[in-house]
């Protein structure tokens, strides 16, 4: 800050689950589409209806309770908390309440902001309750409410109090490490500008050494990593500013306006609300056995961090390539499968974080939009590894792949490019690249080694680049020594 | 007909005696000549229950009939059905076709009833007298200036008025089995989820159970096994098979009476005809004895706080935006407040303020959570009781019908009434009424409670139990 302030900020993420249906219906989930085509009975909440919870859901909010180091209960219920408002169909939102009835609580995620100390952000609470439906603002003026997202389970992540986070970077970073952390777990898209992950921090802003902490306000509309950045950064430059005035900042909920890049008052919070939460009596509680959790705890997959370490461990890759290859889920997935097809990590990751990125990068496509599968790449690496062919043919037929989808041992066979390592062919060929350059070679002979450069590439100018060049230059050393 | 039990009606049914459509015919035919002096009905609908005659008498014809096929029943209107608006006897709900059929309304059709039409309650089921329904009284068959009880007692008084043989209603405090006992007919509460509630509009879900009436306790078991047993689709339903009688001979069978209600607000005449009854059963072989049960005093109280409390959030989807009328006002907030605030009777708005109040910070502890302790307290006083005792017995009410308005200006009075039968559903007990005596010219019910999941055997001592009191007397409408 190096102001004499100190911020401090809590962040509350609401993450939609990708389960196929709704967390109390069978209704399908998903993005967008005609307004209440993805209704029933009971999401609309009709007279009469019961909720039957869905059973996926709840396994993916213990997956990521358990990848967050969290502690799960054995028994957790829903709970009703109750307010008015025209998108929530029963006057209530089913979800959890309490401090240890929560699915996962007290847990922690580790992040590491560039160039710090890595640091454990605290979780107080990871849980699960239901979506709400979308006011809709008509062009003549008028309101409407589309019910499709009432109901699509939502997974709520809380830190804990006092915060963890101190400013903006880490805020951005915890953001970063949490979503890619439920990416690998599959819990969800991620999509935060589909909503599928909204952050609504809160920050506050103290004289630095101050025993109590500042009033806070809390941030919506973040809609993309860099809102979250600016706009907390914004939002603590403000409060500093106010308090250096003399102003007392207000304790309210405010928009992010992506445009101005300024935040806004919404609504100011002058007291609690009382959501008179109970238990939902139509719902039996959730009991999870040590044996379930257990189950759940040996079939998480590998977190990002723990993917890290072992490519830099076990495959030797350096920092950077491990970094490359798992903080983007698109890019771990890929060379995970691509590996797991038996080819060498370096060359793959070269290959992969060398050329592949080129093409992508220049044509604008992200991976899972190309061509490319990781067969593709793992096919290449194989033929390059076994001397098949060399890097050069190796690009070309990169390129045909990413262009046309041609598996590249099949473009390496359909159009001949296979690698020459016959020896008779490279003694005849070396032989004749002799006869026709008398001078260069003459020259070689009394001393001028890097003239063996031009020669060879003599012999593969006339093979298009399929002769093996280290066969090529030992053959050529041969016949002139 | 009108003396026919269903069973007897379904025994005439196969035997070709009479069809169907006549049998459909013959019920809709009295309800039509006689219900204007009762009010049973919010809706009946001619058409639709001779369609349905007309289908179970093919089954009928063909072999392939179901157990209740064209056997008249009548619901309580708080049980949604797509061919019938449901109402809940409330304005808010005036006119509503649900887009579904209640659990226990396919289990009816697939087994092959006729519904006749829906019959009046209490709003949303609040209340012991159908009085606070927003859609006219229901008179006692017995004694029309009477009241049937309530909450069911529409359907109450439909079986004791001959206008069906057996009826569906639903019980959260004893709308079942009060009404029953008032009317002089058989009215049962199953233990809880043995009946789906899906398309029982909520009123309490913790303590709501579908219940069944009957002029003998073997029509009331008919219909539960009709539509008991389990529903994925309701996630407190219990996983076991339909409910059915289990012949139960009274020698042996141990009833207890709690002896708090032995000097408690018991009406002296109506406590002389269960003594009574209860000495005839002791001749039979039962045994009868005083037991203790400390927290039935609390009952009343703690039913109170946690059915207000459920009501209040229960009740917030009435908002006039998705179904129902609507009252436009100024705003969202407006408008939620004019539609609700005009749409809902008094009783309702009541129980909604007060399980707002107990649910709020600051009272939730007092009220709601000091609730819950007390109902699992008195649910296991009443386990250890069923360790000594087969059933707890009582009065089921502690007074034989009352006149029409007669607490009009003493709420709590009448809600003091549910003394016998709240702990039941605090506790997800069955419990049974079956008439035992009048009083007066008056039906008394005695009431009969057992351990959970009992309801086979629970059925089978009160059939037993009504062998040995003899038939109770149907009133004569004419």
């Amino acid at each position: 800050m190096g102001s004499g302030y100190e911020a401090s900020v809590g962040m509350e993420v609401h993450v939609e689950l990708a389960t196929k249906t709704k967390m109390f219906c069978r209704c399908p989930t998903g993005f967008g589409g005609e307004p209440n085509t993805r209704v029933c009975p009971v999401c609309l909440g009709h007279p009469g209806t019961l909720p039957v919870p869905n059973r996926e859901a709840v396994e993916m909010v213990v997956k990521t309770a358990l990848a967050l180091n969290c502690q799960v209960p054995t028994d957790s219920v829903f709970h009703r908390k109750n307010y008015f408002y025209p998108d929530l169909p029963k006057g209530y939102q089913v979800s959890q309440y309490g401090e240890t009835n929560p699915i996962g609580y007290h847990g922690w995620l580790e992040i590491r902001p560039k160039g710090r100390e890595p640091k454990r952000v605290k979780i107080r609470r990871v849980h699960l309750e239901e979506d709400t439906g979308k006011l809709i603002h008509t062009a003549e003026g008028g309101s409407g409410v589309d019910y499709n997202r009432a109901g699509v389970p939502l997974m709520e992540i809380v830190t804990d109090f006092p915060p963890d986070i101190t400013d903006p970077e880490e805020a951005k970073e915890y953001l970063v490490q949490l979503r890619l952390l439920l990416l690998y777990l599959g819990v969800t898209d991620g999509k935060m500008e589909e909503g599928s992950l909204r952050c609504e921090p809160n920050i506050s802003v103290r004289p630095l050494g101050a025993a109590t902490y500042g009033t806070k306000t809390e941030l919506k509309n973040l809609n993309s990593f860099k809102s979250v950045q600016l706009g907390i950064e914004y939002e603590v430059g403000r409060q500093i500013q106010a308090l250096e005035r003399g102003e007392a900042v207000l304790q309210e909920t405010r928009g992010w306006n992506e445009s101005t890049l300024i935040s806004y008052p919404m609504r100011t919070k002058e007291t609690e609300s009382d959501y008179r939460y109970f238990a939902c009596p139509d719902l039996a509680p959730m009991r999870f056995t040590a044996e379930t959790v257990e189950r759940v705890r040996e079939d998480l997959p590998e977190s990002p961090r723990a993917r890290f370490d072992r490519y830099r461990r076990d495959l030797g890759l350096s920092d950077y390539d491990a970094g490359v290859l798992t903080s983007e889920i698109e890019w771990a997935e890929f060379f995970e499968s691509a590996l797991g097809q038996g080819v060498d990590p370096k060359l793959l990751c070269n290959w992969l974080t060398g050329d592949t990125a080129r093409m992508l990068n220049e044509s604008g496509l992200a991976i899972r939009d190309s061509q490319l599968t990781p067969s593709h790449l793992a096919d290449l690496v194989r033929m390059i590894e076994s001397g098949e062919i060399n890097s050069k043919v190796a690009k070309e037929v990169l390129e045909e792949a990413f262009k046309s989808g041609a598996m590249p041992s099949e473009t390496v066979r359909s159009q001949g490019l296979a690698q020459i390592s016959d020896d008779g062919f490279i003694v005849e060929e070396v032989a004749r690249v002799i006869a026709e350059n008398p001078g260069p070679s003459e020259q070689f002979r009394s001393g001028k080694e890097q003239v063996i450069g031009f020669l060879v590439g003599q012999v593969m100018k006339a093979t298009q680049g399929r002769a093996n060049p280290a066969k090529v230059q030992e053959e050529m050393r041969r016949q002139l020594g | 007909m009108t003396g026919w039990t269903a069973r007897e009606t379904a025994a005439a049914l196969r035997r070709r005696e009479v069809s169907a459509v006549e049998v459909a015919e013959f019920f809709l035919d009295r309800i039509q000549r006689l219900d204007l002096q009762i009010g049973a009905f919010l809706a009946v609908s001619r058409e639709w229950a001779l369609q349905q005659a007309e289908l179970a008498q093919k089954t009928i014809d063909d072999g392939s009939a179901g157990p209740l096929s064209g056997i008249p029943v009548a619901l309580k209107d708080n049980l949604t059905t797509r061919e019938i608006p449901t109402t809940c006897g409330s304005r808010i709900l005036e006119g509503h076709r649900p887009v579904y059929d209640a659990h226990v309304v396919e289990r009816l059709a697939q087994a092959g009833a006729v519904i006749l039409g829906k019959t009046n309650l209490d709003e949303f089921a609040m209340g012991g007298s159908t009085e606070s329904s927003a859609y006219g009284v229901t008179r006692n068959p017995w004694d029309t200036d009477r009241s049937p009880g309530g909450s069911s007692g529409g359907s109450a008084a439909a079986v004791a008025a001959g206008f069906c043989p057996v009826a569906l209603g639903s019980d959260t405090g004893g709308s079942v089995r009060q009404p029953a006992a008032l009317c002089g007919v058989v009215g049962f509460k199953p233990t809880y989820g043995r009946v789906s509630r899906r398309g029982l509009v909520a009123f309490a879900s913790s303590l709501d159970q579908v219940g069944m009436f009957g002029r003998t306790v073997e029509d009331a078991a008919f219909l539960a096994e009709a539509v008991s047993g389990h529903d994925p689709g309701d996630s407190t339903s219990i996983p076991f098979e339909p409910v059915s009688l289990e012949p139960v001979p009274l020698k042996g069978v141990r009833l207890g009476f709690p002896k708090q209600l032995r000097d408690s607000a018991i009406d002296p005449d109506v406590a002389r005809v269960v003594d009574a009854a209860l000495a005839s059963l002791r001749k039979e072989g039962a045994s009868v004895v005083e037991i203790d049960l400390p927290s039935i005093e609390l009952g009343v109280s703690t039913y109170y706080v946690i059915a207000p409390a459920e009501a209040s959030s229960n009740l917030a989807r009435y908002d006039g935006i998705r179904f129902g009328p609507r009252v436009d006002g100024d705003g969202h907030v407006g408008t939620v407040a004019s539609t609700r605030g005009k749409l809902f009777g008094h009783e309702v708005k009541m129980r909604m303020i007060l399980g707002t109040y107990v649910l709020s910070a600051g009272y939730y502890d007092a009220y709601y959570h000091r609730a819950l302790q007390v109902r699992g307290m008195m649910a296991a006083e009443f386990e250890k009781v069923f360790q000594e005792v087969d059933w707890v017995v009582s009065p089921t009410s502690p007074r034989t019908a009352f006149r029409l308005g007669e607490f009009a200006d003493d709420p709590l009075a009448l809600k003091a009434m549910d003394l016998c039968t709240v702990p039941a559903n605090l506790g997800g007990f069955p419990s049974l009424s079956l008439p035992c005596g009048a009083s007066d010219g008056l039906p008394v019910g005695l009431l009969l409670t057992g351990p959970a999941m009992s309801d086979g055997r629970l059925l089978g001592t009160a059939h037993s139990i009504e062998s040995a009191l003899g038939p109770f007397p149907a009133p004569d409408l004419g």
